[in-house]
């Protein structure tokens, strides 16, 4: 079998082809990051500064743990609508099982969290043994969950009458808030779940190619099911953090959260259809997208236009992952 | 009648590393029926594709009626009168025959139909033509050959003067397919020029004017059919004597213990009541038209789907298969029929889709243990000779060929107990081919069973020691290494008798 030389010219000029789209696709948030960090950075004095940096992170922390669970549900193939209502749940039941027992701030927090989790695996049972569609499945038990969390307040606000139980939300090491700990922490174990373990390299498979997935042995559901379990944590982890910064909770409390944890994915290259995407790059994501509020407060600008412009980026992000990967096929 | 239609020029075509077609000239004659022949991956599919728009040529030119073509779409090719009907028909399924018949070309005032006149129409085209359908039927409950026609009748409906018909009749019975002919015969009759793809050679001689050879992406000679005999042609597609082609038989030792035992198996409609044995060291062929059966049989064995009836025996001892991971864990494993869609993550390393169903013995406490999965991935990947830059590369910069052979690395990783090979050298240039082939003996030398299918007939009877032929869910035949040929597959994959139109 000889190949003529002009064919390792073709096949290699198609390669940096199909290279260069998918580089921009997945590190284009990197770049665009730079960018608006050195503009920011130039434009405003009061940016880059430490109090500045440690604000924007302490900010981004909650829609920063949402993004990274939802990164895990991406690459599985999957989508995940709930995390809002969910998050704003587990806030009303932390607040209510800190008032209502003496198990203490760290006990309910926990419990809360946990909340999550148990919702996150019900989207999962939903999405593959009731087979529903993910988008679907997801939005339905948004709804639901937003419900429930109305039931159980009356619509009301459910606040904490105590300074201890802010300790999480507010409190700091080293000058840094504990949400951003806990954002880093939790990054840590689903990228090490991701890059590392057969586990992750089960959600890139599924994700990718369910149906060769599944011809190789692999347990298809479980493994999206367990994205989404991961994904309810995250967001029950959000909503207890949301719920120790200010102390009071509500039914409505995150309302369109989910949307700035997808957008912040999406940003960071994931891919809607599955298969691709890494989790450092959404908390870039995430963050870039706390920069650009901040970035507009700082310049004293019309605040608004800040929805203009990430809608108009999200938009952007969506279509060069469709470009590259029309090249791929 | 010798004006020419179209005019090819030099054509090239390459997917990925794969040559498929290199410098092609040919002429096709108006109002001819000209052949393309070859052996699977030969180009033939291709070429036809591309005069259909389909596909953008690499290099060379394309002339169609005294002008240069330049299709970007299928569309662009219909507006010059060229028309494809594809292998499997593309009808919507859901609107009816008539709706099919024009769609996009329904000629409504404004955007609003006109239904009285569609009808007209379309009566006018059935007496016009002698095709006879149902206005009002749904393509699904069509037969294929029915909806084949109502392609036809669409092209015809678009004024198409040039017909591409790939396969036409590889999912039709003997009487369809001679039906079919003579609606070919009819479409000719009026000044239509026909380019016909196909591997039934006996078909091609008593239908075709004109033939061309294809093989391995090169036009071997375009001959008038007259001059050509089915010996001639098959020299011509494989460029060599037919023996040379496939490794020695190393037939398995008689006392050879029975490895898998398949009782009554059944999975209605796709088969019924199938039964077989595989000893040690036997390559066993599973032969029959697409859509008989014989895919549906190994994935039933397999696990991918579950059979409503039967059992299946490894070594003696009962197994139920109800998943491909549980078939794996009992050593079966299988090589799925379409390694894009069915075998590979495209995206994803050669290391990684070797070692993805057994990532649990590189893994300590689940945390993959990098550098073992790469050595033992690596040898394997070496020992099957894969071409690569990288094991780290993603599978998607693999030829064909070589991305099976990943494949074959990922189910050999563990020796496996049973080894089910479905179209394994479906889409592979003919280098790569050999290495399969040689492949497939050597595990069957070490004594494994091997489950080969293949709708390449030479393929089966090249390599199998035995071959069972499947019709329409049941297995018709079983032929052992005396009884074992081309006519006697062929004779009983197509219904008995009356095929003549369909014997190749």
């Amino acid at each position: 079998m000889s190949v003529a030389p002009s064919s390792l010219v073709g096949r290699s000029r198609q390669l940096v082809g199909r290279f260069d789209l998918a580089i921009v696709r997945d590190y284009g948030v990197v770049i665009a990051f730079i960018a608006l960090f050195i503009t920011l950075s130039v434009s405003s004095p009061v940016f880059f500064t430490w109090e500045n940096m440690k604000n924007l992170a302490f900010q981004t922390a909650p829609v920063g743990i949402i993004a990274v669970g939802g990164t895990l549900v991406f690459i599985a193939g999957g989508f995940d609508l709930s995390v809002g209502a969910i998050s704003a749940f587990t806030g009303i039941m932390a607040a209510k099982i800190f008032n209502a027992t003496g198990i203490g701030l760290w006990g309910s927090l926990i419990l809360g969290a946990l909340v999550g989790l148990g919702f996150g695996i019900g989207n999962g049972l939903l999405v593959t043994l009731g087979r529903v569609n993910a988008f679907i499945a997801t939005l339905a038990t948004s709804i639901i969950i937003a419900g429930l969390g109305q039931v159980v307040t009356s619509g009301n606000l459910v606040s904490v009458a105590s300074d201890n139980f802010t300790k999480l939300g507010l409190g700091s090491a080293w000058g840094i808030g504990y949400p951003v700990y806990v954002w880093f922490a939790f990054a840590g174990v689903c990228g090490f779940l991701l890059s590392r373990t057969a586990f992750g390299r089960y959600v890139y498979a599924v994700g990718g190619n369910a149906e060769a997935a599944r011809l190789a042995g692999v347990r298809v559901n479980v493994v999206r099911a367990t994205t989404f379990a991961i994904s309810g944590l995250a967001a029950g982890i959000a909503g207890v953090i949301l719920v120790s910064e200010v102390g009071t909770a509500q039914w409505n409390a995150n309302t369109g959260i989910e949307f700035d944890a997808i957008t912040a994915i999406v940003l960071g290259g994931t891919s809607l259809l599955g298969g691709e995407g890494a989790i450092w790059r959404a908390m870039l994501g995430a963050f870039f997208l706390q920069m650009i509020g901040n970035g507009f407060n700082l310049l004293g600008t019309t605040p608004e236009l800040q929805y203009v412009i990430k809608g108009l980026i999200l938009a952007a992000a969506v279509s060069l992952d469709a470009w590259a990967r029309r090249r791929t096929t | 009648m010798t004006e020419t239609h179209v005019r090819i020029d030099g054509v090239s075509k390459r997917f990925g590393g794969v040559h498929a077609l290199r410098g092609i000239d040919l002429e096709i004659a108006r109002g001819s029926i000209h052949a393309l022949v070859g052996e699977n991956g030969a180009g033939k599919s291709t070429l036809g594709k591309i005069l259909a728009g389909v596909y953008r040529p690499d290099e060379g030119t394309i002339v169609v009626g005294g002008h240069t073509a330049e299709y970007r779409s299928p569309r662009d090719a219909l507006a010059d009168g060229i028309t494809i009907i594809a292998q499997e028909p593309t009808v919507v399924p859901h609107r009816s025959v008539q709706e099919n018949v024009f769609l996009g070309v329904e000629g409504g005032r404004g955007g609003l139909l006109d239904q009285r006149r569609t009808m007209r129409r379309f009566d006018e085209l059935v007496e016009r033509t002698g095709i006879e359908l149902p206005a009002r039927a749904l393509p699904r409950t069509l037969t294929v050959a029915d909806q084949q026609k109502v392609e036809i009748l669409r092209a015809i409906a678009r004024d198409a003067s040039l017909f591409i018909m790939d396969e036409p009749t590889s999912a039709l019975t003997a009487d369809e397919s001679e039906r079919l002919f003579e609606l070919i015969r009819a479409l000719q009759g009026r000044g239509a020029t026909i380019v016909y793809v196909s591997h039934f050679l006996q078909e091609v001689l008593s239908l075709a004017d004109t033939v061309t050879v294809l093989r391995d992406g090169r036009l071997v000679r375009t001959a008038p059919a007259a001059q050509e005999t089915p010996e001639r042609l098959v020299a011509a597609m494989l460029g060599r004597t037919f023996d040379l082609t496939f490794p020695d038989k190393t037939p398995p030792a008689a006392d050879a213990p029975i490895v898998l035992s398949v009782r009554g198996l059944s999975r209605p409609p796709a088969f019924v009541d199938v039964s077989f044995e595989i000893r040690a060291g036997e390559i066993l062929g599973l032969a029959g038209l697409i859509g008989s059966g014989r895919s549906e049989v190994a994935r039933a064995i397999f696990g991918a789907d579950r059979a409503t009836a039967g059992s299946v025996e490894l070594d003696g001892r009962p197994i139920r298969p109800r998943s491909p991971r549980a078939a794996v864990r009992h050593g079966i494993v299988m090589l799925p029929e379409d390694r894009k869609r069915q075998g590979l993550l495209m995206l994803r390393s050669l290391i990684e889709n070797v070692t993805l169903p057994h990532l649990d013995e590189v893994s300590h406490g689940g945390v993959i243990q990098r550098r073992r999965e790469a050595s033992r991935a690596s040898e394997l990947i070496t020992s099957l000779d894969v071409r690569t830059r990288s094991n780290r590369s993603p599978v998607s910069s693999l030829s064909g060929g070589n991305q099976q052979k990943v494949l074959f690395a990922r189910w050999l990783f563990d020796r496996p107990r049973v080894f089910v090979a479905d179209e394994p050298t479906r889409g592979v240039d003919v280098g790569a081919k050999r290495a399969i082939y040689e492949l497939i003996r050597s595990l069957a030398a070490d004594g494994i069973p091997v489950l080969l299918i293949s709708s390449e007939h030479e393929e089966i009877l090249g390599l199998a020691h035995r071959v069972l032929v499947m019709r329409a869910g049941r297995i018709v035949a079983e032929l052992d290494q005396r009884a074992m040929s081309e006519d006697a597959v062929l004779h009983a994959a197509f219904a008995t008798g009356e095929g003549e139109g369909a014997a190749a």
